[in-house]
């Protein structure tokens, strides 16, 4: 087990606010884990607490066999972090940043340029460039190879790829599969619930603690109803419209189309739905079945952690 | 080792690709030498006086005679009441009035006390008190050779020791080198570490496994090197070249002290850092403190003329003890023996300064 996180609470002062409630979860060797969850959720939090840059209030946690209280030193070199703001001189070039975090760490570009060569490749043309000049992208990838340049055993990826265009994300999921081959575990945060989906396992957080975890594909197929996605002229008034029927479960806007769900299954319930909308007046009324993605997922979880907590 | 050698040459890349750092590290102590020393000159001349003579007699001619050509004064007419002259005071013409008694030659001759009226325009203390303070000296010199004339009595001469010129330039030139030093080592220092907290970088640089004694080195040795340069630059450079000033006691003293110094005044810096999170803020702790060193460091006022309250103050700034040493070995050519209370207080506050900044700096993480 590469991270062990064992009951472990955060609570700040100023503002007062329970940033993590009593979080448990492992991580394998060479599993790329992902942190799912809006801002504000702790995830940042958990990822200080695992990087020794916080200490927790209540917990037990271990990462490559080192507890996060008692060996900092060794903990620290064993683990890779990038922060959501890419933390770089913008003074230095790409390659004085590189060589001063290889130095950090005791060791030299040289000795771990195969761990990573395939991203360094990218940025290498514009080595003697300043890092402030870079373009976001390429912001990233340097902070990558400067949080992998002491070929750490876990990484820490806090929002990676938060204000970087589509492009360059989905290259980057391509550098963390690479990794992974390569045996370090990852545990990477991110907003987006496209991403989870490209993970080996998710923890959904919300407000401090873990709504679920499991693998992106078990965690669809536990949606507890089907689920339909409806669409017709006038979304706005549509959508206040279905809120208002007290046979569905639920109902939430998403992109094009509106999700919705019934609280009793039966072959002619969307049926009976879309002929009382047309009676109301809607046109051009499109529904059909769909598979409940992972934000369809998370939406749920949250719903009824509301519901409970109420 | 090899990472402490690391840590400094990124910090001196880093300094020397910030332009506007090295220009103020090379173009401050060369232009503030140069033009403070001459602004906060304290010499003054071209003081307005207002003559008011209702005697009209040799002895009151001889006497604005000796006024007029002691050379500090100029005369802003004659007039022939005290009501007159107060109305150059009102329009702000004049800076004193002098006005002579009727009488004033026949008292003298009659060996009776005769008094004469000195009013100053207070609007500008400087000049009110240095302005009178002058024309007092002239009056007692003028006095002094009427009871030579008449008796022969005792003439008093003063004498200025360790400047026997009064030379502001001797004594202002080092203070400012050493506001001058402090303000490098205090803005300097903050900005640099809060630099790094709002970037982010010094969260990286906590996730690694360097000690923590490698980083504060890493930080403070830049700023002493600077320290170090500005200070030379300013004694060697522009104290003895412009003004031609040579310090006269032991050179090793005075730069054994700025070694204590700056790391007094860079702990200091580092402690505000700690409670900085944005370079603004760090910026606007440093200039309070700044202000409060730069005024209450027996540069502008003299410690000892101060109220007791502010004395203390001034006991607890480490500029204070500068500028004594700086003055005690450039114009009294001191050595270490007579320094030791000064270097004895500022190691305690090296040593508290920097003990503050660790602990906060463990606090804060």
């Amino acid at each position: 087990m590469e991270v062990r996180v064992e009951h472990i609470s955060k609570r700040y002062q100023k503002p007062e606010l329970q940033a993590l409630k009593d979080i448990s979860f492992e991580v394998e060797k060479g599993e790329l884990f992902g942190l799912i969850g809006p801002d504000g959720a702790g995830k940042s939090t958990l990822f200080r607490i695992l990087t020794t840059l916080l200490l927790p209030d209540e917990g037990h946690a271990e990462v490559a066999g080192f507890d996060v209280r008692k060996d900092l030193r060794a903990l620290r070199s064993a683990v890779g972090y990038m922060p959501g703001r890419f933390s770089l001189y913008q003074d230095l070039s790409i390659e004085e940043n590189l060589r001063f975090f290889a130095t950090l760490f005791g060791t030299t570009i040289e000795a771990n340029y195969d761990l990573i060569k395939d991203i360094y490749v990218q940025i290498e043309p514009f080595k003697d460039r300043r890092a402030g000049q870079l373009s976001g992208g390429m912001k990233q990838k340097l902070a990558l190879c400067c949080a992998l340049i002491h070929r750490p055993k876990v990484l820490f990826l806090d929002e990676p790829t938060t204000g970087v265009d589509a492009v360059s994300r989905k290259e980057f999921w391509q550098m963390l599969k690479g990794l992974q081959a390569e045996g370090i575990s990852i545990l990477v945060s991110t907003p987006y619930m496209d991403e989870a989906s490209l993970c080996d396992r998710i923890a959904l957080i919300q407000e401090g603690h873990i709504l679920s975890i499991d693998q992106p594909k078990g965690l669809q197929e536990k949606y507890p109803r089907p689920l339909f996605a409806l669409r017709a002229q006038g979304m706005n008034q549509l959508l206040d419209s279905l809120r208002d029927k007290p046979e569905l479960a639920s109902v939430y806007a998403f992109g094009e189309y509106h999700h919705l769900s019934f609280k009793e299954q039966s072959p002619q319930g969307m049926e009976a739905l879309l002929a009382d909308l047309r009676s109301q007046g809607f046109q051009d009324l499109e529904a059909h079945s769909i598979e409940a993605g992972v934000e369809d997922c998370f939406i749920e979880l949250m719903q009824k952690s509301d519901g409970s907590s109420n | 080792m090899r990472i402490l050698k690391f840590l400094l040459q990124k910090e001196f890349k880093q300094i020397f690709r910030n332009r506007s750092i090295l220009t103020m590290i090379l173009m401050m102590p060369v232009v503030q030498l140069l033009i403070m020393p001459l602004a906060a000159d304290y010499e003054i001349k071209n003081i307005h006086i207002a003559l008011v003579d209702l005697d009209k007699s040799p002895y009151a001619e001889d006497l604005q005679e000796a006024i007029l050509a002691s050379g500090y004064f100029i005369s802003v007419g004659d007039f022939n009441s005290f009501e007159e002259a107060n109305q150059a005071f009102e329009k702000g013409t004049a800076d004193l009035i002098l006005e002579i008694p009727a009488h004033f030659e026949k008292e003298i001759i009659d060996f009776k006390k005769t008094s004469l009226n000195i009013s100053a325009n207070a609007i500008n203390g400087v000049k009110a008190t240095v302005g009178s303070a002058y024309l007092n000296q002239v009056i007692n010199r003028f006095a002094q050779k009427l009871q030579a004339n008449i008796s022969g009595g005792i003439q008093v001469e003063s004498l200025n020791w360790y400047n026997p010129f009064l030379n502001y330039q001797a004594f202002m030139v080092p203070g400012i080198l050493v506001l001058l030093v402090t303000m490098v080592g205090v803005y300097m220092t903050s900005l640099n570490i809060v630099k790094e907290k709002e970037v982010g970088t010094i969260e990286q640089i906590n996730v690694s496994p360097i000690k923590k004694y490698h980083f504060i080195l890493g930080k403070l040795i830049p700023f002493l090197i600077i320290g170090f340069f500005v200070f030379s630059l300013g004694l060697f450079g522009v104290a003895r070249l412009v003004y031609g000033i040579v310090p006269i006691g032991s050179i090793l003293a005075l730069y054994s002290f700025l070694f204590l110094y700056l790391i007094a005044v860079l702990g200091i810096g580092m402690m505000l850092s700690t409670y900085a999170e944005t370079q603004q803020q760090a910026m606007s702790l440093a200039f309070f403190i700044m202000m409060i060193f730069i005024l209450m460091g027996g540069l502008f006022t003299a410690v000892e003329s101060m109220p007791e309250w502010a004395q203390w103050v001034a006991a607890l700034n480490p500029v204070t003890y500068f500028i004594e040493v700086v003055r005690l070995v450039v114009l009294k050519g001191s050595g270490f023996k007579d320094l030791l209370p000064q270097f004895g207080i500022i190691a305690l506050m090296a040593i508290i300064s920097n003990s503050w900044a660790i602990l906060n700096y463990r606090k804060t993480t």
